[in-house]
């Protein structure tokens, strides 16, 4: 047995990452309190040395390494660079509301941090191992963060639910993991596609695993019926850690779904596309129907997760219609514009919240909203915007997204899905346009100025304008989003 | 000799014991992180069983892993429990009830 040096280079930035992490860890020894800016400014360093390697590492080419448990395609790249732009937006908006509560220690970073490394490894996986290490480093580094605020109730009650149900969920994973390693006597991805197109799976225990594997993805997307943790999360967790758990691990979760489902298992996609099915009408259903009768803002946003969710999924399920698998670039493309089009939404409408909120007070009821417009015009505009977006109102980035992925629908000729994914859509823009209706027609109940720094202010202006600029020109994301899916299929 | 199906069995039990311990015990929170393991450990027997007999070595390092990250989750699982029982004085299932809509 002779020990072959494995390519390092492929991963370059997760090691780079990682050794950065550590530098921080050691550096948080010895700088005192009156020095944590430089804690959060070497965070932001990482991040941008990691986006520059990535970057400069991308050159088009499937690369597997570790013994064909690692991939560097241009999916992950892409995936990888908005996950280091979404964790950067999300820690300069949550700056200013964790030193105002003095929850700016090192840990959150470092979370943080591990948290950006657990879903790069989570998008470069080629094996069951490495998506299983990569998504507990994840979770691991978010329950620790949602508990972060030790003195809270809500906060420790949302993280033992967390914890409870993301176990459990793994659980579900892992069983389905051991159930395909059972039928194809394989665990890599590629592998297992190699064995079910050979015909040498077995097939019983093949379908038997993937709805161990389709539940346990359906929980960490979030998708009814496993969509218990949402809401407590989202509610209980302080605002900063609800924005970082609202945005980059859905482009991790969409990643992790597109290895396992579509790179590992296309050839039994018909099953597949079954069971999400349901679940993508569920979640339309159930979301948007008890988004309305919430009054907190926060816990209303969770149920518009729900719904995004399986919004996202009508992109996944139309790749394949009765045998025919020219859909599928198109199909998976509009699902993945979905996914980024709603991190940019929902790190725009927490990142609000946030601006709102000050010490000892949350602005995390609808209440709290009223009459925004007479307090900061420019700010209840970009609230406006973002709201809009979400309902799929066009022309903003929300309502491409949607038209793309009830193209893809129409596509495979299901027209009955894409007419009660249309009309969940309608309900949905009740309580989304409720938001802009207290913005503007309702007197403020609170009339604390607004105090923000600067580079927040900025930060979510060109969020705003982001969402609105992208709608006009839908192409450009969408055309990425196509590119990179074409190079690594 | 048991055969796979024996083992395959045993884990589904294991595996099944696992999620009705975690949504029937409405009591103690120490008793679900003891239900989570079993999930875990249901797996292991899985990954073991195919391993041995598709004579292939692979299984059993996973194995390893899924060991190792259990012990770390239970770490978090038990010291959130302990920040928990701090705030609410209680670990009770029932007891978990300040967030709803």
């Amino acid at each position: 047995m002779n020990f072959v040096m494995p390519d390092f280079f492929p991963a370059a930035a997760e090691i780079f990452l990682l050794g950065m992490a550590c530098v921080i860890l050691l550096i948080d020894l010895v700088v005192g309190d009156s020095k944590r800016w430089l804690i959060a400014m070497l965070t932001q360093v990482t991040l941008v040395g990691c986006a520059a390697i990535t970057v400069y590492t991308a050159d088009g080419q499937v690369v597997l390494t570790f013994n064909n448990m690692f991939v560097d395609d241009l999916l992950a790249d892409f995936l990888k660079l908005l996950v280091y732009v979404s964790v950067a937006v999300t820690l300069i908006y949550s700056r200013g509301y964790l030193v105002a509560r003095a929850l700016d220690k090192a840990e959150f970073y470092l979370l943080a941090l591990f948290a950006t490394l657990g879903m790069m490894v989570m998008i470069s996986a080629a094996h069951f191992v490495t998506i299983y290490l990569g998504l507990e480093l994840m979770s691991l580094s978010l329950y620790a963060m949602v508990a972060l605020d030790r003195d809270s109730a809500r906060a420790t009650e949302a993280a033992m639910k967390y914890f409870v149900l993301g176990a459990m969920a793994s659980g579900f994973l892992l069983y389905g993991m051991s159930m395909l390693y059972g039928a194809t006597g394989t665990l890599e991805i590629g592998g297992v596609a190699q064995a079910i197109y050979n015909g040498v799976a077995n097939e019983k225990v093949l379908v038997f695993g993937l709805v161990f594997i389709v539940s346990g993805l359906a929980f960490k997307l979030g998708l009814v019926p496993f969509h218990m943790w949402i809401p407590d999360v989202y509610q209980g967790a302080p605002t900063a850690v609800t924005l970082f758990i609202g945005s980059a691990p859905k482009l991790a979760a969409f990643a992790m779904t597109m290895r396992l489902l579509v790179y590992g298992m296309f050839e039994v996609a018909e099953q597949w596309q079954l069971m999400l099915m349901v679940m993508a009408v569920l979640s339309m259903a159930l979301g948007n129907l008890a988004a309305i009768a919430q009054s907190n803002l926060k816990r209303m946003l969770a149920y518009s997760t729900i719904s995004h969710m399986g919004y996202m999924l009508l992109g996944l399920i139309s790749g394949v219609a009765s045998g025919d698998k020219h859909f599928a670039l198109n199909a998976y493309s509009a699902a993945m514009y979905y996914t980024v089009a709603y991190v940019m939404m929902s790190l725009g409408t927490f990142g609000t919240i946030l601006l709102l909120s000050r010490a000892g007070f949350e602005a995390e009821h609808l209440d709290d909203f009223k009459g925004l417009n007479q307090r900061s015009p420019w700010f209840a505009a970009i609230m406006g915007i973002l709201m809009f977006s979400m309902a799929g109102v066009p022309f903003f980035i929300g309502f491409f997204a949607k038209f793309s992925v009830l193209l893809a629908v129409v596509d495979t000729q299901n027209y009955w899905l894409a007419v009660t994914a249309v009309f969940f859509a309608l309900i949905g823009a009740y309580y989304y346009l409720r938001v802009v209706k207290l913005m503007y027609f309702d007197a403020p109940t609170d009339t604390a100025p607004i105090k923000a720094s600067l580079d927040m202010r900025l930060m979510l202006s060109a969020n705003g304008l982001a969402v609105a600029l992208l709608g006009i020109f839908p192409q450009t994301v969408m055309g990425l989003c196509s590119f990179a899916l074409l190079r690594s299929l | 000799m048991p055969s796979l199906s024996h083992y395959l069995v045993l884990a589904a039990i294991l595996f099944a014991i696992g999620i009705v311990g975690i949504f029937l015990n409405r009591r103690n929170l120490i008793v679900l992180l003891m239900a989570i393991e079993l999930m875990l450990l249901a797996v292991n027997t899985n990954f073991v069983a195919f391993s041995h007999y598709l004579g292939d070595i692979n299984g059993q390092v996973f194995v390893f892993f899924i060991l190792t990250v259990a012990a770390a989750e239970s770490a978090i699982g038990l010291a959130i429990l302990v920040i928990l029982f701090r705030n609410l004085a209680t670990i009770d299932v029932d007891d978990l009830d300040r967030l709803k809509g």
